[in-house]
C-alpha cells in the first residue's frame, strides 16, 4: 500500500483534468456532490452509487454502555447512524490490486 | 437516491452544464476514490467522511450447512467512517 491520503483537493483536480472547468468550479462541484448526498442521508433517504455502493441510515436503540475508564454505566441515546455499503464491484477492483500486492512472498504478515 | 437521480439533480442546479458532463464529473469523483482505495490509500473528506482499506486475515471458516472446515484467503475490504458534520446532522432534530 502506498499509504498516501487522498483529499477533496485531489478529486477537483481529477475533475478539474477530465471535464475541463475551471479549477474553482470543479471543486464547487465536488462540494455539491457531497452536499446532496449529506442532504439526501440527512431526509433518511438511501444514497445508492451503482458500481460504488450504497450508503444508508440506520436506526439505533437505546442501550447501556459503559465507560471504559470508570467502569460507570452510562445510557446510550437512541441515534441514526450511517452505514456505507461497498458494491462487489468496488470490492473485486481493491482485491485485485491489492490482492496482487499482499500474494508476493516476503511481504510482512 | 440512485446515481442517476443525483447527476438530474446537479444538471437542475446547474443549467450551464451540460447532461454528459455532469456524468462524467460524477464518475469521475467515485472512480478517483475507488483508485484511491485499490492503491490502498485513504481517502478523507472533512465533515463527510473518510474511506480507507481494512485487511482481514486469513482464516478457516465453516460452511454453515454442512460444518465443513474451509479456508478463506486474506482480502481487504473498504471501510467509511462518517465525519462529524454528518454525523451530527443526522441526528439533529430538526431534520
Amino acid at each position: 500500500m502506498t499509504g498516501g491520503t487522498v483529499t477533496r483537493a485531489q478529486l477537483s483536480e481529477a475533475v478539474y483534468q477530465e471535464v475541463g472547468l475551471s479549477r474553482n468550479e470543479s471543486a464547487d462541484l465536488v462540494e455539491t456532490v457531497l452536499g446532496e448526498i449529506s442532504d439526501a442521508l440527512s431526509r433518511g433517504e438511501m444514497v445508492k452509487i451503482s458500481s460504488f455502493g450504497s450508503f444508508a441510515v440506520r436506526q439505533k436503540g437505546e442501550r447501556v454502555g459503559r465507560n471504559p475508564k470508570t467502569g460507570e454505566e452510562v445510557p446510550i441515546e437512541p441515534r441514526h447512524v450511517l452505514v456505507f455499503r461497498a458494491s462487489h464491484v468496488l470490492k473485486d477492483q481493491i482485491n485485485t490490486t491489492l490482492g496482487k500486492a499482499a500474494g508476493k512472498p516476503g511481504r510482512k504478515a | 437516491m440512485t446515481k442517476s437521480e443525483l447527476i438530474l439533480r446537479l444538471a437542475e442546479t446547474n443549467p450551464h452544464l451540460y447532461q454528459r458532463d455532469v456524468e462524467r464529473i460524477v464518475t469521475t469523483i467515485f472512480g478517483e476514490i475507488a483508485d484511491a482505495l485499490a492503491r490502498g490509500d485513504r481517502v478523507e473528506l472533512r465533515g463527510f467522511g473518510a474511506f480507507s482499506v481494512k485487511r482481514r486475515d486469513a482464516r478457516v471458516g465453516r460452511n454453515p450447512r454442512t460444518g465443513d472446515s474451509v479456508r478463506v484467503d486474506e482480502k481487504f475490504v473498504p471501510y467509511f467512517k462518517t465525519g462529524k458534520q454528518l454525523r451530527d446532522r443526522l441526528n439533529a432534530d430538526d431534520e
